[in-house]
């Protein structure tokens, strides 16, 4: 960088990558080089596009779901087809896009914020891909025979081969080892390069919270997928091999699989949303052009939220033949769980208090997830009280939770995710008004779904029925949820239009276009194969505030820090032009 | 209190509440209800206003120049004990409500008469009707009999399905078992749900406090009829309950004699024919 004018920085995006390939690309066909490939990018962007491809399968099968629920007596499907759309639908959605899209960000991104040239095991992490491919291809070609129908927890006895004899509960078996085989080298990979391929001076308290999040991400993978590997390889001999471990007609438990499946299940819920917690935890701080509120406190509560994860997994079974006195200590430890929950919801709302904030579509997407989560968070105190939850517990009000949990949790992050870091994966910036376009249509259309289900689990509709009687109380939320269901389809759509669009047509972005934090913005967009010529040394969380500041001082120039006013103007060129 | 709340005939009584207003123990799940929804309530109006305020307050063009705050230890330290706080607010307050919820009262002196008996749960004087519920794929039987879990189908006990016919005032504990896959008991005016899980023996229990019949169906998955599963208990007056006994007792007996004659019949006409 000494060789470049001091006058030029006023011109020129800084910093900048000097040079990169050094050698000439072999020639190659260009699907065989995806086919092939070894690098981390190349692999999160596939991990990225088979996950919304999963994703947009699981919401065909929600909207099957709703329309079928949107008047009573409905006969659009049959029982067998809803049960069958009920397993699909929450198995996609967990196993082929929440989990794994936290992947394909974590692939592309933790090298490149921690200043590595890629992950650890760059062919690791090739077979985790195929893997995951190959565990969708597996459960998605039951629709050419009989897929599961007993749901995505697949209770036994409902799950042993008396009473779901088809192929379909095999496959499912299989899927869960072939994803759980793939999150788990990942996660490997995952805690391996964080460990070990810090840029020089990154400390573990300057480590980004996102890098946080995957870090945790990975340990709970690590401890919770062998359970459920278990779990379902004693399934499998139930039903094949002559096992009775859920058999009750031979002592065997059905308890048993709740208890292995919910140790598996619940920290599953924080395997989805803590990488999403950490992705606002990057995009707040950014747009509100302030340091986060309470690093430590936000690192803390993550290693918080991960050990106690382990520990609350009945409150998923407080309906089943358990002791009064367990079930209060599920509750409490649930509660507990709720303690650094509120610490980060709190952190977020302070890291945007006295800031200058520039509404981008990604800040957007993480203050309607704030606003989202705190529903989500808030049912499940109600949830964690175990009397409550005899009358809850299996009804619409849990549907409602979840969804705000999940939903506003992860999906809702995954969706500010992508707008924050679209620049960086495709050197282009995203259309913004269109951006909050979507959102907003998201926003309304996701409320509408499942705010009256609250409503509906309160008045007594339990879940996972196909149709119900009119005159019941039921008929007129329904059909709010069902329309709002087709409302949210609309701006996930509007979203996804937008993303091929500006792929194409999008401004270009250059390196740095939000001014950001982190390392991955020091390099070009999108980066080289080998993502950095030089690292630097880092000497807080926020390198990229570091690097400017320096520029700054050498130059004169007003590099775009603290307040918004430079870097307002700029984004409103961008978005009006 | 809580019990004319529920009582109180509202179009949005089930929006934000439960139901209720069968039982005692419903009751008292629906107060500890309104409890926490009253916590949640202050909780989500102050925590929803911070963001919606700091949202439109430090919007760029309002405030240009960023505080650099990093954090403030007390602060934190303040709001990570309040959350504490609230749950354990909400914590004693469960475990007050709880053995209401738990623990069934003795039945009401125009309940029906009853003789005591020792299995869980118990009311405080011992007695309390049985009714064994047996959940199979897709519907609900109940046994009538206080013996009904120890001798089974042996006692010719009465029985019926899909409706359940209840004295009022009177303690019921439901002993509930499934046959085949899990089945969930709920009747949500008559207390929270219960699951039948095939190899145990799970125990609930109401005390219904006016004659009425109420609707509820299983809650667990249970295969693909699992919507059809639906379940009535009908509460009935002492006098009603004593001729609903006899009358079925009556009823399965004329049956059953039925079935035999028939089946006697049909064995003598295969051998006749052979």
């Amino acid at each position: 960088m000494a060789t470049v004018a001091p006058e030029e920085y006023a011109v020129q995006p800084v910093p900048q990558v000097l040079a990169h390939e050094v050698h000439a690309p072999r020639e190659s066909k260009k699907w065989m080089d995806w086919v092939l490939t070894t690098d981390h990018k190349k692999i999160g962007i596939m991990y990225l596009v088979l996950t919304f491809v999963f994703f947009c399968m699981g919401g065909v099968e929600a909207l099957l779901m709703r329309s079928q629920l949107a008047v009573p007596n409905n006969t659009l499907l049959n029982p067998e087809h809803y049960n069958q759309l009920l397993t699909l639908h929450g198995t996609t959605m967990i196993f082929l896009f929440v989990v794994p899209v936290w992947a394909g960000f974590g692939n592309y991104m933790v090298p490149l914020m921690i200043g590595a040239r890629d992950m650890a095991f760059p062919r690791l992490n090739a077979l985790s891909f195929w893997l995951l491919a190959c565990g969708g291809i597996v459960f998605y070609a039951t629709l050419f025979w009989k897929p599961p129908d007993a749901g995505w927890w697949s209770y036994p006895p409902l799950s042993e081969a008396l009473f779901s004899p088809s192929g379909g509960q095999d496959a499912w078996i299989f899927l869960i080892h072939l994803t759980g085989i793939s999150s788990l080298l990942g996660a490997i990979n995952f805690y391996v390069t964080i460990v070990n391929m810090r840029a020089p001076g990154m400390s573990w308290n300057r480590l980004p919270l996102f890098i946080w999040g995957i870090l945790i991400y990975a340990i709970l993978l690590i401890i919770a997928l062998p359970v459920v590997a278990a779990a379902v390889t004693m399934l499998l001999t139930d039903r094949h091999f002559g096992t009775h471990f859920f058999d009750p007609t031979t002592h065997g438990s059905p308890v048993l699989w709740q208890h292995l499946f919910w140790f598996f299940g619940h920290p599953e819920v924080y395997i989805m949303i803590m990488p999403g917690f950490a992705v606002v935890s990057e995009v707040v701080p950014v747009f509100s052009r302030k340091p986060i509120f309470g690093y430590k406190a936000f690192a803390a509560a993550t290693a918080v939220i991960a050990f106690l994860a382990t520990l609350v997994w009945a409150h998923h079974m407080f309906a089943s033949p358990i002791p009064i006195v367990v079930l209060g200590f599920f509750m409490l430890s649930s509660f507990l769980i709720g303690i650094p929950t509120g610490v980060k919801i709190f952190g977020w709302i302070a890291t945007m208090w006295q800031g200058s904030l520039v509404m981008t579509t990604a800040m957007w997407y993480c203050v309607g997830f704030i606003a989202i989560f705190l529903i989500g968070g808030i049912t499940g105190i109600f949830l964690a009280v175990f009397p409550v939850d005899w009358q809850l517990n299996d009804t619409y009000f849990v549907v409602a939770h979840f969804h705000y949990v999940l939903m506003g949790g992860a999906v809702f992050t995954v969706f500010a995710g992508v707008y924050y870091w679209f620049p960086k994966m495709t050197g282009r910036l995203c259309n913004e008004r269109w951006g909050k376009i979507s959102f907003w249509i998201m926003f309304v259309g996701f409320n509408a779904t499942f705010f009256v289900q609250h409503a509906l689990g309160l008045s007594g509709m339990p879940r996972r029925i196909y149709t119900y009687p009119p005159g019941v109380g039921w008929s007129t939320y329904n059909l709010i949820s069902s329309i709002g269901s087709y409302i949210l389809a609309v701006g996930i759509i509007t979203s996804i239009l937008n993303w091929a669009i500006s792929y194409k047509r999008g401004k270009v972005a250059g390196p740095d276009p939000w001014k950001a934090n982190t390392l991955e913005w020091f390099t070009s967009s999108p980066p080289p194969t080998n993502n950095f010529d030089v690292i630097p040394r880092v000497r807080s969380v926020t390198p990229m505030l570091d690097i400017r500041r320096e520029v700054e001082r050498h130059t004169g120039v007003t590099q775009k820090r603290a307040g918004a006013e430079q870097f307002l103007h700029e984004h409103e060129q961008l978005t009006h032009s | 209190m809580a019990g004319s709340l529920a009582l109180a005939p509202s179009a949005f009584a089930n929006f934000i509440t439960p139901k209720g207003g069968g039982s005692p123990n419903a009751d008292s799940i629906h107060t500890l209800y309104l409890v926490v929804l009253i916590v949640a309530a202050v909780v989500f109006v102050a925590v929803e206003s911070a963001l919606v305020y700091a949202v439109f307050t430090f919007r760029a063009k309002k405030h240009p120049v960023a505080r650099q705050i990093h954090g403030n230890t007390r602060l934190e330290i303040g709001w990570t004990s309040a959350a504490a706080l609230i749950l354990l607010i909400l914590a004693v307050v469960t475990f007050v409500k709880l053995p209401s919820i738990v623990n069934p009262p003795n039945s009401q002196k125009d309940g029906y008469a009853l003789s005591a008996s020792v299995t869980e749960p118990n009311p405080p004087n011992g007695q309390k009707l049985r009714v064994c519920v047996q959940g199979r794929q897709y519907i609900w039987r109940y046994t009538y009999g206080q013996n009904c879990l120890k001798t089974g189908y042996a006692a010719h006990d009465p029985y019926s399905y899909t409706t359940m016919v209840v004295p009022v005032h009177t303690t019921v504990v439901l002993a509930i078992q499934s046959l085949d896959v899990i089945h969930s008991w709920w009747i949500p005016s008559l207390g929270g749900k219960v699951d039948a899980v095939p190899g145990d023996t799970t125990y609930t229990w109401f005390q219904a406090t006016h004659v009425g019949k109420y609707r509820g169906q299983c809650a667990q998955l249970c295969g693909w009829n699992h919507d059809a599963m639906d379940a009535y208990v009908d509460v009935v007056t002492p006098a009603q309950y004593k001729a609903f006994l006899s009358g079925q007792t009556r009823v399965i007996r004329d049956q059953n004699r039925q079935v035999s004659q028939l089946r006697s019949i049909l064995t003598s006409e295969n051998q006749l024919g052979s």
